[in-house]
């Protein structure tokens, strides 16, 4: 029997750091990152329905622990990530369609999910605080 | 296609290859990305709409058919979609055999958990329990 040869060295493929970062890819991790956020802040939505379910004293823990700094922080992040990845979302299925991959359409498309997932999280934020100051 | 060849896509697909699975997951996270668009923008609303309210008003209004039933919908809808894509990311990034199938097993559990616990809390809600 032939004895079995040590494997080649054979070059690797050039993984992504080695590219010039561009707009797209940006916002292809980006996608990735807000999914994986959203599905870590989806525990948010449970212990919210919870406590609601549960108990006037739970529900308030919550209400003090989203007003906390903190607390809004992670729903203000929560709002983004939501936003960026429902825009995100809705490319990919323009993408699905076969349109909107021409060079122009794509980055128009990129741009357009960064300035359209900052300002409804930025409107959704003064209608929230809008909100409260007329319930209370 | 090769003319002449008597194979027809079908034939092919029916292996369904490597993955001994078909386009279900495919389907069904672009199925679950278009119900979510409504439905999140429905969520937000909800969610605005009840800031600053207290207790009493926010279990009557979470608990009232339409709502609930949007709810319900959106936690069904998000459930499915974040399965299929944490499934997506492990199986880009973890190579080891056991702790691939650990984390597939624990993404499954996760999203059923989640999602049982919140369509639990908004049936209470609805049926005042």
């Amino acid at each position: 029997m032939a004895e079995t040869k040590a494997p080649v060295e054979r070059p690797l493929s050039p993984h992504l750091f080695i590219y010039k970062p561009t707009l797209t890819m940006t916002m292809s991790i980006f996608h990735r990152i807000t999914g994986a956020s959203l599905y870590f802040g989806t525990l948010l939505v449970a212990w919210w329905l919870i406590a609601a379910a549960s108990s006037p004293n739970a529900y308030g823990g919550v209400g003090s622990f989203m007003s906390s700094l903190v607390g809004r922080l992670i729903l203000f992040g929560y709002t983004w990530a939501l936003m960026h990845h429902m825009l995100g979302g809705i490319r990919h299925l323009i993408w699905d369609t076969g349109r909107g991959f021409g060079p122009h359409e794509r980055e128009w498309l990129a741009v357009a999910t960064i300035v359209g997932s900052i300002s409804l999280t930025i409107v959704i934020w003064i209608v929230g605080y809008l909100f409260m100051g007329g319930a209370r | 296609m090769v003319a002449g060849k008597m194979s027809t896509p079908l034939g092919r697909v029916r292996g369904l290859g490597a993955a001994r699975s078909g386009t279900e997951q495919f389907w069904r996270q672009r199925l679950t990305a278009v119900a979510n668009v409504p439905l999140i923008i429905a969520f937000v609303l909800i969610v605005v709409g009840l800031l600053g309210r207290n207790h009493a008003a926010v279990v009557q209004i979470l608990g009232s058919p339409l709502v609930a039933v949007i709810m319900l919908l959106f936690i069904l809808s998000i459930t499915t979609h974040m399965r299929i894509g944490m499934q997506v990311i492990i199986e880009d990034y973890v190579h080891d055999e056991t702790a691939k199938l650990v984390l597939l097993m624990a993404n499954t559990f996760f999203a059923v958990a989640v999602g049982l616990a919140s369509a639990f809390a908004i049936l209470m809600l609805s049926f005042k329990v």
